[in-house]
């Protein structure tokens, strides 16, 4: 019975799950939302460029780069603003606003993020300029495309690569800059003397820049980018999305058509430059779609056919679900900036400005003196000689400013204490010390208290005050440990 | 039998009908198996693993013979790994080390940078060879000195730390071993009962610890003829003899009453190795910085004072 029993063939291959890619041909558009999308696309390059060369005096014991994320030094430069590991909770704070922001602006304006802002579309912009600058527009890239491997071609790719590369590099690359300071490390970078980790971040970055800008293109927003996805499940009736206004557009016909009948056709003349633009290469026509990252292009360019038809502009408009409802009915369209006064905009708006301002405030009212203890915990005391009791600590005096500063630090509490540290000695002994800490570092001391005889355990703390500023003090309690308390 | 009907075997592929999915193209009793082949990346790293395996046997040690496996063209093997990272470690403190054993211990607090090696180094030996019976606080106990405080039997500061550690105390063969020997009073029948219990009371009462009695009195004259020429006439002890303080807080052997009668009566001897036959020089050196940093460290004076606490430790320091 192991003869094999052959079943029926089928005719048909089976259904493959994987699609081929279709390489988007985008026409280039010129309109209102082409000219936000040019505009915003160079501030934010200029801001990403930029940035890293602005000067900031800090004094001599900082360096002077406006915005630095020294990471060997572990400290946090923005402008006015330092922040040491320990404070990490203000860049938390703001990668949590950014979060809540993003909510915010897809509440207020929908996915205005992915068709303006995200670098993921700032780049794919970008090159695709390159292409029609190298390739011509649609149609010529289309045939090029479709060309045999020629010498023309393997020419015309080989200097689009190229270009490609040298934006990869130049943007990719100068995300080193926020790392150290930029003149020297651009210095050491051509010399050949940066450290190899600049060299590595440096290659990997213009490698995705390279590949997700130059090659994935869209698909990086339709496949892998977890936002959209997010974006569907954010998205409500009252999210401002492109609309087809397939009320107005359906039944769709050439001019031709529509003049000879006349009343059956909408206003859509199926002329296709919708789909033309689209830099994902979607069809807006066929509803909300997680491809459609917002960017108005195909609004422009549905603007200019219905001028030329001489029919009214915003067939393809920004416009919320309400409103497609709203307007089916034959109501005028409710204006964009009333949409923003609705409670889930506001309730972000609330939770975003209230952790502002917290950070704000905490940033406002945080000292720049900072003093940590470890008790010495084996042995938990000592008897010394003459009876008195002796405790160790070990002290972190942090001073978080550009200047040495003197410190003096107390003992608060347990009655005829005394303290001394390693380098001076039980004679100088004293309730007050002073010690100078350097700039915009942290001093370990070790101390000895000591106290009179028949001193009893109990809590007491050290205070670390700058001198001649009362504000600038922080206090670290502790326990004094002796013997019988056990 | 499948729910598929017979047809010629020239039919070629044939397809599940239910998953659209290739078959095999064998069936047993109406079981077919479907033909979903890894996919091709997955082999290709696959055979990579396979190649980079086989690569891997040649360079460093695998097969293995009768006596031993191959060796692998690398030559690498775990032991030479431990050397090199050894050896490595080595070189990281070669420069202190190298120091160390070039300069006499006294002046090690003028090279702060020696001392903090040295009392990093000498904290991990004393892990290893002190905590036994010092504690790993170096606190000691009840006939063990702790080392954290200011009350030294031979003397605290950095040279004599080192004598005591390189020739240990009560070490039979060592000339310069530190060597105190209290008579058993007891037992050898040099005091009876009576007068220990006195100058036992006598001796507390030299720190608070009992009130002045007729017995302390007893106490004193025992004290004067027997105790006095070590202990010294106001039982501040003799750092030269070992012999220690009596008038302080810090007691070896216990300071109740109970327990001076028992060391008076035959005393307790407590012995340390002689550390310069087992321990090198510099590991030596670390060793008494690490144990003259732990906060009752003395400064070191020129021989003719040598006996003395420093001056300005002199009020709240005794000799013991």
């Amino acid at each position: 019975m192991n003869r094999p029993e052959p079943i029926t063939p089928q005719g048909e291959p089976p259904v493959s799950l994987y699609a081929r890619h279709e390489p988007v041909f985008n026409r280039r558009i010129d309109g209102k939302f082409r000219r936000i999308k040019w505009a915003i696309m160079v501030v934010c390059l200029a801001i990403y460029w930029f940035t890293p060369w602005i000067r900031w005096n800090r004094g001599p014991y900082a360096p002077d780069q406006a915005v630095l994320i020294d990471l060997a030094h572990r400290r946090f430069y923005m402008f006015g603003i330092e922040i040491w590991p320990q404070e990490f909770y203000f860049v938390a704070g703001l990668l949590i606003m950014a979060g809540i922001g993003l909510f915010l602006v897809t509440s207020a304006v929908g996915r205005a993020w992915c068709g303006y802002a995200c670098p993921q579309t700032v780049w794919t912009d970008l090159f695709q300029h390159v292409d029609r600058l190298i390739d011509g527009d649609r149609n010529a890239r289309f045939r090029l495309y479709k060309a045999p491997w020629g010498p023309a071609k393997i020419a015309r790719r080989v200097l689009k690569w190229a270009i490609y590369l040298a934006i990869s590099f130049a943007t990719g690359g100068a995300w080193i800059f926020y790392f150290a300071d930029a003149p020297t490390l651009q210095s050491q970078f051509w010399h050949g003397t940066a450290p190899m980790v600049a060299y590595g971040t440096v290659f990997v970055l213009t490698l995705t820049t390279f590949v997700l800008g130059g090659f994935m293109r869209e698909q990086v927003c339709i496949y892998m980018c977890p936002w959209p996805r997010i974006q569907t499940a954010m998205l409500d009736e009252k999210s401002l999305i492109v609309t087809y206004k397939d009320w107005r557009g359906e039944k769709r016909g050439s001019l031709k058509k529509a003049q000879k009948n006349p009343g059956e056709y909408g206003d859509c003349i199926d002329c296709n430059q919708c789909v033309a633009v689209c830099p994902t290469g979607i069809d807006i026509r066929e509803g909300p779609q997680i491809g459609c990252i917002t960017c108005g292009l195909c609004i422009d360019a549905c603007d200019r056919v219905m001028a030329e038809t001489g029919r009214p502009r915003g067939l393809i408009d920004y416009a919320t679900l309400d409103d497609a409802e709203n307007e089916k009915k034959g109501n005028p369209p409710t204006r964009h900036l009333k949409l923003i006064w609705r409670p889930r905009t506001l309730v972000y708006f609330a939770v975003w400005a209230g952790i502002g301002f917290a950070l704000l405030f905490m940033l406002g009212t945080r000292t720049h003196t900072g003093l940590s203890v470890a008790k010495d915990r084996n042995p938990p005391y000592i008897l010394m000689s003459d009876g008195s009791v002796r405790n160790g600590y070990a002290l972190r005096l942090h001073n978080m400013q550009n200047r040495p500063r003197a410190m003096e630090l107390a003992i608060e509490g347990l009655p005829g204490a005394v303290m001394w540290t390693e380098d001076m000695g039980r004679a100088q002994a004293a309730r007050v010390l002073t010690r100078t800490v350097a700039a915009d570092a942290t001093q370990g001391v070790r101390v000895y208290v000591v106290a009179p005889a028949d001193s009893h355990g109990q809590a007491f703390a050290f205070t670390l005050t700058a001198r001649g500023d009362a504000r600038e003090s922080d206090t670290a309690k502790t326990q004094f440990d002796a013997p019988g308390d056990e | 039998m499948a729910d598929t009907t017979n047809s010629p075997a020239s039919a070629g592929r044939r397809f599940d009908e239910a998953t659209q999915t290739e078959t095999v193209g064998h069936e047993w009793d109406g079981i077919e198996e479907l033909n979903t082949p890894l996919p091709r990346w997955w082999l290709w790293t696959f055979y990579a693993c396979i190649v980079f395996a086989l690569g891997y046997t040649v360079v460093y040690p695998a097969w293995p013979g009768i006596h031993s496996a191959t060796q692998g063209v690398f030559g690498w093997t775990s032991r030479g790994q431990l050397a090199s990272e050894l050896d490595a470690q080595a070189a990281t403190r070669a420069k202190a080390v190298a120091g160390l054993a070039d300069l006499p211990i006294e002046q090690l607090p003028q090279h702060p940078e020696l001392m903090r090696a040295a009392v990093a180094g000498g904290a991990a030996a004393f892990k290893v060879n002190c905590v036994q019976c010092h504690g790993s606080g170096a606190a000691g106990s009840k006939g063990y000195p702790n080392l954290n405080d200011d009350d030294w039997l031979w003397g605290g500061d950095l040279k004599t730390i080192e004598t005591t550690l390189i020739h240990g105390v009560r070490q039979p063969g060592d000339d310069m071993t530190r060597q105190s020997m209290m008579p058993n009073f007891g037992t050898d029948g040099l005091l009876d009962a009576g007068q220990i219990s006195a100058v036992a009371s006598y001796v507390l009462s030299l720190s608070g610890k009992e009130k002045p009695s007729a017995m302390t009195q007893a106490g004193a004259k025992v004290f004067a003829e027997n105790c006095a020429v070590c202990h010294g006439d106001t039982a501040k002890g003799n750092r030269e003899l070992g012999a220690p303080n009596l008038t302080d807080a810090i007691w070896l052997d216990g300071g109740a009453k109970a327990d001076l009668v028992a060391q008076i009566t035959h005393p307790h001897h407590g012995v340390m190795p002689a550390w310069g036959t087992r321990l090198d020089p510099v590991t030596i050196k670390m060793l008494a910085a690490y144990v003259h940093s732990l906060g009752g460290g003395e400064e070191f004076q020129a021989p003719a004072v040598a006996t003395g606490a420093a001056p300005a430790e002199a009020a709240t320091q005794a000799v013991e």
